[in-house]
C-alpha cells in the first residue's frame, strides 16, 4: 500500500490528469424507446420484441413520450438548457447487438446541452466542491445481450454469439461530461462522487432505478495525463466500469499505467480499453472507430422532437429536490454530523432510512437497524443493503410490534434473521419462530418464583440490598421464556415480590 | 466538395464499412456512379439557401409521441421460422472478433 501510495504520489507530481465522464442510464419506463414492447429487466431471452425492436422490414418507430419527458427533466436537474428543435440520428454500424445494423442515436443536435453538477469530495481539509460541466444529454437506444458460446463465455476464442434483444430499444440516456480539469491527486474520487451524485440524482427523479450491478447505469471512464504546460495527453477510454468502487479504480490504474509508458518514452494510443473487476488493471480493447465511419444522418422515420416553453415549464415544476440540499436537510433533523451522513451515503442507506422513516418508523431506530444489524449481514454476504430480503415496510412493522410491547429488541433480531433467511413475511416469522413476549403477570410471577427457589442465596442477597444480584435472577427468568419476556419487566416485578425498593 | 472526385481508397472504405467485398473492377465501377451521385448533390447544394433547412422528413411535422404503454409483442413462434439460426431461445450469429478488421 506505501509503495502504491508513493507511486501514485510520484504521478501526481509529475502530471495534471485530466478526465470525461460518459454515463449511460436506462429510463424505468413501461415500454421500449421506440416501440411498446416492456422495458421491464430480464424476462426470458426474446420475450420483449415485436417487429420494431428486431428491426423487420417496413417496421416504423414511435417515440415514447414519457423518455422524452425523462430526458429533460435530467436535463434540467442537470443545469442543461433544452433544444427547441433537435432529431435523432442514425448511427450506422454492424455488429449483433443490433438487428437493423443501425442505432437510433443522436447526434449533432442533443436535447439537452451545457449543464453541471456540483460534487463533493472528502479531503485532509474537509469537504471540497468541484463543478462538473455537462457537455450534453442524449437519447438513444439500448442495445441487445450477447452471449459469447464457447471460448468460456468470452469473446475472444468464441465460436459464435447468441443474442437477446429484450434489452434492445430500452430508453437509454448518456450524459457526456466536458473535460473535467484541475482535479489533481482527487481525480479518482471526483470521478466516483460524480457517478454517485448522478445517481442519486437520477433516483429522486424517479428515472431511472439506477442500479450498476444490473446495468441500468454504466460508465465509460476518459483519462488523460500532460505534464503542466504542455498539451492535453491523448485519453483512453475505460468502457463499462459497473460500480462506484471500480470508477475510482480504473481512473488510478490508468493514471498509473499511462504514466509508466509516457516515462518510457512511448505514445499513449487512443484507444478502447476493457476494466478487469477483479485484478483492477484495464486491458486493450478494439480501437476506437473513426466517428465519421459511424455515417450518422438524421433519421428519417422520425420526426423531430420540438418541446414548448410550456412543456418545459411543466416539467421543471416536478423537480425534486436536489440530493446535496435534501441531505443537509435531513442532516440537520436527525443531528447527524455531516461524516456520519457521508457514511450513511456511501454505505447506500440513506434511502432506505428514509423510506422507513416515511413508513412511521423513529429516525433513531431507522438508523440503528440499518446501519447495525442489517449492515453486518450484508458486509457478510458482500451485497448491497438494498439486495437484502428486507424492505423498509418490514421495519416499520417490526417496530410498530416492539412499542406495542409485542416484540423485544431481542426478539426483533430473529425477526430478522427469518426475514433474510426467507422465511416469509414479518407476521410470518414471528408466528412460524413463536415469538411472542411473555407479557402476562402470572407466568412471569412463576417464572421468577422458579428461578428465586432454585437460587435462594441469590435471594437472600437481594433481600439484603444487594441489588446487583438481581441480574442473575432476571438472566434465569429470561432464559426459562426464551428470551420472551421483557426483561425490564421482569426486574420490577422481581423486587415487588420480594419487597425491595431499586 | 467533389472536386477532387471520390478515388478508389474511399470506395473501398466504404465498402469494408458496408461489409461488401469489392473486386477492383467494381471499385473502378462504383466510384464512377458515386461521383455521379455527388455531382448531382453539388448542383442541389448550388441553389439551396440559408433561408430553406435542409430536409429530413417529406412531411412537415413535430413532436409524434405515443402513450409509455406495455403490450405484448411477438411469441417465439412468430419470428423463430425467419431466423437464420437459433439456439436456446436466442439469435445464434458467427463469432465476432476473428474477422478480418
Amino acid at each position: 500500500m506505501t509503495t502504491l501510495t508513493t507511486e501514485y504520489d510520484a504521478v501526481i507530481a509529475e502530471f495534471d490528469p485530466i478526465i470525461g465522464l460518459e454515463t449511460h442510464i436506462e429510463l424505468g419506463t413501461n415500454s421500449k424507446m421506440f416501440c411498446a414492447c416492456s422495458a421491464q429487466f430480464g424476462g426470458d431471452p426474446n420475450t420483449h420484441v415485436c417487429p420494431v425492436c428486431l428491426g423487420m422490414p417496413g417496421s416504423m418507430p414511435v417515440v415514447n413520450r414519457v423518455a422524452i419527458e425523462s430526458t429533460i427533466r435530467m436535463g434540467l436537474a442537470l443545469n442543461c438548457s433544452i433544444s427547441p428543435w433537435c432529431r435523432f440520428a442514425r448511427k450506422n454500424y454492424f455488429y449483433p447487438d443490433m438487428p437493423k445494423n443501425y442505432q437510433i442515436s443522436q447526434y449533432d443536435e442533443p436535447l439537452c446541452t451545457d449543464g453541471f453538477l456540483d460534487v463533493t469530495v472528502a479531503t485532509q481539509d474537509g469537504p471540497q466542491v468541484f463543478r462538473v460541466e455537462i457537455e450534453r444529454v442524449h437519447m438513444e437506444e439500448d442495445t441487445g445481450k450477447l452471449l459469447h458460446a464457447g471460448g468460456a463465455g468470452r469473446i475472444h476464442g468464441a465460436t459464435h454469439s447468441l443474442v437477446d434483444y429484450n434489452r434492445a430499444g430500452i430508453p437509454l440516456i448518456e450524459v457526456v461530461t466536458k473535460p473535467i480539469l484541475n482535479t489533481g491527486e482527487l481525480a479518482p474520487e471526483v470521478a466516483k462522487a460524480y457517478v454517485a451524485e448522478l445517481r442519486d440524482l437520477m433516483r429522486a427523479l424517479g428515472v431511472s432505478d439506477v442500479r450498476m450491478e444490473e446495468g441500468s447505469l454504466r460508465c465509460d471512464v476518459n483519462v488523460s495525463l500532460s505534464r503542466p504546460g504542455e498539451e492535453w495527453g491523448t485519453r483512453t477510454e475505460t468502457k463499462n466500469v459497473n460500480s462506484l468502487r471500480s470508477v475510482e479504480r480504473s481512473v488510478r490504474t490508468e493514471m498509473l499505467r499511462q504514466a509508466n509508458q509516457l516515462r518510457a518514452g512511448e505514445r499513449i494510443i487512443q484507444e478502447t480499453r476493457h476494466f478487469n473487476e477483479e485484478t483492477g488493471d484495464t486491458t486493450s480493447g478494439r480501437s476506437k472507430e473513426q466517428a465519421e465511419d459511424y455515417r450518422y444522418f438524421p433519421e428519417p422515420d422520425l420526426v423531430p422532437i420540438a418541446p414548448s416553453q410550456t412543456w418545459i415549464q411543466e416539467l421543471r415544476g416536478t423537480l425534486p429536490e436536489v440530493p446535496s440540499v435534501r441531505r443537509a436537510r435531513l442532516r440537520s433533523e436527525w443531528g447527524i454530523t455531516e461524516f456520519d451522513m457521508q457514511s450513511l451515503v456511501n454505505a447506500g442507506a440513506l434511502e432506505l432510512i428514509t423510506a422507513s422513516i416515511d413508513a412511521g418508523v423513529q429516525p433513531t431506530a431507522a438508523r440503528k437497524w440499518w446501519t447495525g444489524e442489517l449492515m453486518r449481514v450484508a458486509n457478510e454476504q458482500g451485497c448491497e443493503l438494498e439486495d437484502l430480503s428486507v424492505t423498509p415496510l418490514d421495519i416499520a412493522e417490526i417496530e410498530g410490534l416492539i412499542s406495542q410491547g409485542d416484540l423485544t429488541d431481542k426478539m426483533a433480531r430473529s425477526v430478522f434473521e427469518g426475514l433474510l433467511a426467507g422465511e416469509g413475511s414479518v407476521s410470518e416469522v414471528v408466528s412460524s419462530r413463536g415469538l411472542v413476549v411473555v407479557n402476562d403477570d402470572a407466568s412471569l410471577i412463576a417464572a421468577i418464583n422458579t428461578a428465586l427457589s432454585d437460587s435462594p442465596d441469590v435471594a437472600e442477597k437481594i433481600k439484603g440490598g444487594k441489588i446487583a444480584a438481581a441480574g442473575a435472577i432476571v438472566g434465569s427468568v429470561m432464559k426459562a421464556t426464551q428470551g420472551q419476556a421483557d426483561a425490564a419487566k421482569v426486574r420490577a416485578l422481581l423486587f415487588e415480590l420480594l419487597g425491595v425498593k431499586e | 466538395m467533389t472536386q477532387d472526385g471520390i478515388n478508389a481508397e474511399q470506395v473501398r472504405h466504404l465498402g469494408k464499412l458496408a461489409r461488401l467485398e469489392l473486386t477492383s473492377e467494381e471499385v473502378e465501377h462504383y466510384a464512377a456512379q458515386l461521383e455521379q451521385i455527388l455531382s448531382a448533390i453539388t448542383s442541389i447544394s448550388a441553389v439551396a439557401t440559408q433561408e430553406i433547412p435542409p430536409t429530413s422528413h417529406p412531411i412537415p411535422m413535430e413532436n409524434v409521441y405515443r402513450d409509455d404503454l406495455a403490450l405484448p409483442g411477438l411469441e417465439l413462434a412468430d419470428f423463430v421460422p425467419g431466423a437464420p439460426a437459433f439456439e436456446d431461445d436466442r439469435f445464434r450469429v458467427p463469432r465476432i472478433l476473428g474477422e478480418p478488421s
